[in-house]
């Protein structure tokens, strides 16, 4: 267990300051109380509307172990919000909605990953086609309108509650352990990142490089899916213009937070969901706090910088030993040396 | 015959092509009205393509360039309504600026080791960031030296050839020049081969990211001043998403992502490719906004397919013993 909290100990510290830092502006920022059946509170705020970020986040986490990227999360997630709102308004009933949302993000992936691991496109070209071209085809299926529905068992995935909790807390948090268990409790986990390291080398030593690569970016376009069908349900409608628009760089951001390195390799899924509670702490304690929400982005930015420094090649294996002789321990400090 | 040249060879034929038939069905589009007004719409586009080029024959890739014209504008707008200065110091004053922001991020670039991609996204955060700090409204521009700056040479037929479009012109002639015929453009080419051969080669890598990156924030300002004027505005909601179109209309124009390989008048095709498939949806009619993403998303997978053919054939005749 001390490794791993080790692991993490950068991003938790990163999360408290943070709070404790709006909790200064904004004492009642933690308070959390229960009405009408339901929590409500800032903290329970931010946990809810990280929701499609920290989704993305999974998913993203996985492609970028593989030294991947995926760019059209976003789009994903507006072709998946209209699929299901489309399949609600036509009367297909819940079941049928959900399945044709979730089966757009698989079909999605399955194209991205065909484009990678087949045509052995660059994942930043491969997936721009369908971030340029998907939310055009998520317009097709909603024809340009904000298609609009009421329909209580679907919104209930945007805007209900689970024993008090909001159904999206509930979403990401079991996805993210659900993802978490699939990769670390078999061997999936250790074979995405001997890809991301060197993918001929692992493909010599018999990882089947070329499926791997497809899964992971179906898993990101299954993650995206989840999360155009909450904000969708959130909502109750489709919105094919501005659902999960720039989503996809916060993503990106949650996991470079995270400590996985866009070179590819070790990742933890755990990270990056606190690195989207990180950034969707920031972006509800500017609003609380007071400050006018345009220093929003110059501090997201100021943090990118900070990160970048830690994490470079060229500058981490100075400040780790300069740490060790300070230390007089073999410990590597660093984000990125620092895994499990 | 050089197998590099063939995306470029058509870029051109698809855009002869598609020009035909926008022709057959309207013949006025021919007209020099038609013309004119795809210069002038797509000028801010075409010179920050150009910039966007040189990044992406160098390997590497400027997210910040949409961040950078909306700062532009409203830089140039609330100057000019704040202070007495003249337009023309004011546009001195911003260049210096965005090739200074671009030059700043080439050096974290090079001297962090870390992918163009998130350092250009933080660029592209913090100049999107700037632009809010300094107003959250549309600022409207209303100085008359910008009278001067709409100027326009009406051409027969009446079309307007508008200073901005010639500018755009100007620009891409310049990127060829600087990317095919100068000692940089040669370092460019051999960045984008390889980092390691180029180093062998003798390019000096750090100073040469350095001007890529001033290269790009360069034209990022002056696209953001040919914006200003063509909306007589700064706002700093402007040209978001604009990046990915500049590097969309980049690929559309033959040149390789992975750099190494394009050509700048290609950019311009691919400018004018794009700027076409709009000006068709606004003479049809009948037919969505939504067309255009889909058409450059068929578009760029066309192109990324024949490129990716392109390469393994030459691969396969390079390993083949002759």
């Amino acid at each position: 267990m001390t490794p791993r909290l080790r692991r993490l100990a950068p991003q938790l510290l990163t999360l408290i300051a943070v709070i404790a830092l709006v909790t200064a502006y904004f004492p009642s920022f933690l308070s959390v109380e229960l009405s009408d059946g339901r929590l409500v509170g800032s903290a329970i705020d931010v946990l809810k509307r990280g929701a499609p970020v920290a989704l993305l986040a999974v998913g993203m986490t996985l492609v970028i172990a593989t030294r991947g990227i995926d760019l059209s999360v976003g789009a994903v997630m507006a072709i998946c919000g209209a699929a299901s709102a489309w399949a609600i308004t036509s009367g297909y009933g819940l079941a049928p909605a959900l399945a044709i949302g979730l089966g757009a993000g698989v079909l999605c992936g399955l194209w991205n990953g065909l484009l990678v691991a087949v045509f052995g496109i660059q994942p930043i070209v491969a997936t721009l086609i369908l971030m340029v071209g998907g939310r055009g085809i998520a317009q097709m299926i909603t024809e340009g309108r904000i298609l609009t529905f009421s329909h209580e068992g679907f919104a209930f995935f945007g805007a209900g509650n689970v024993l008090a909790v909001p159904t999206p807390i509930v979403i990401w948090i079991c996805t993210g352990i659900a993802f978490g268990l699939l990769v670390r409790r078999t061997a999936l986990g250790l074979l995405i990142e001997s890809i991301g390291i060197n993918r001929p080398a692992s493909a010599l030593a018999g990882v089947n490089a070329r499926v791997l690569l497809i899964a992971v970016y179906v898993a990101s376009g299954l993650c995206a899916a989840i999360a155009g069908i909450i904000v969708t349900a959130d909502i109750r409608g489709a919105d094919a213009n501005n659902v999960g628009l720039w989503l996809e760089l916060d993503a990106i951001l949650a996991v470079v937070i995270g400590g996985t390195s866009l070179l590819g390799g070790r990742f933890s899924i755990a990270a990056s969901l606190l690195g989207a509670l990180i950034i969707q702490t920031i972006d509800t304690g500017i609003l609380l706090a007071g400050f006018p929400s345009e220093f929003n982005l110059v501090i997201k930015a100021g943090l990118v910088v900070v990160i970048l420094v830690l994490q470079s090649p060229k500058l981490s294996p100075q400040l780790s030993r300069r740490l060790k002789r300070a230390r007089g321990t073999g410990a590597p400090r660093d984000p990125k040396e620092a895994t499990e | 015959m050089n197998a590099r040249i063939l995306p470029l060879y058509a870029t051109i034929v698809i855009f002869l092509i598609a020009y035909l038939i926008c022709y057959i069905q309207f013949p006025a589009m021919l007209s020099t009205r038609v013309v004119g007004n795809l210069l002038t719409d797509n000028a801010y586009l075409g010179i920050v393509a150009v910039g966007m080029t040189v990044v992406i024959l160098s390997g590497g890739i400027d997210l910040s360039v949409g961040s950078v014209i909306a700062f532009s504008g409203v830089f140039v707008a609330v100057m000019l309504r704040d202070t007495d200065l003249h337009p023309l110091i004011v546009f001195a004053l911003l260049l210096g600026i965005t090739t200074g922001f671009g030059a700043a991020m080439g050096a974290l670039i090079h001297g962090l080791a870390m992918p163009a991609f998130i350092v250009t996204l933080a660029g592209m955060f913090l100049a999107r960031g700037a632009a809010y700090m300094l107003t959250i409204d549309s600022v409207p521009i209303d100085h008359a030296f910008y009278d001067v700056l709409d100027a326009y040479y009406r051409m027969p037929g009446g079309g307007r050839l508008t200073l901005i479009g010639v500018v755009m012109l100007v620009t891409v002639f310049a990127g060829m020049i600087i990317a095919h015929r100068t000692r940089f453009g040669t370092s460019v080419f051999a960045l984008g081969g390889g980092e390691h051969t180029a180093r062998l080669m003798g390019v000096s890598v750090g100073l040469t990211t350095v001007k890529i990156y001033a290269f790009s924030g360069f034209m990022a300002g002056l696209s953001g001043i040919v914006f200003s004027v063509y909306t007589g505005s700064g706002y700093p909601l402007a040209t978001v998403g604009t990046e990915l179109t500049a590097i969309a209309t980049v690929v559309i124009g033959g040149t390789i992502l992975t750099g190494g390989s394009g050509y700048v008048f290609g950019t311009l095709i691919g400018v004018l490719t794009m700027g076409l498939i709009q000006t068709y949806i606004v003479f049809d009619g009948s037919l969505s906004s939504w067309w255009t993403k889909i058409v450059i998303g068929l578009l760029l997978l066309l192109f990324i397919l024949l490129q990716k053919g392109l390469l393994t054939l030459g691969q396969r005749q390079r390993s083949s013993p002759t």
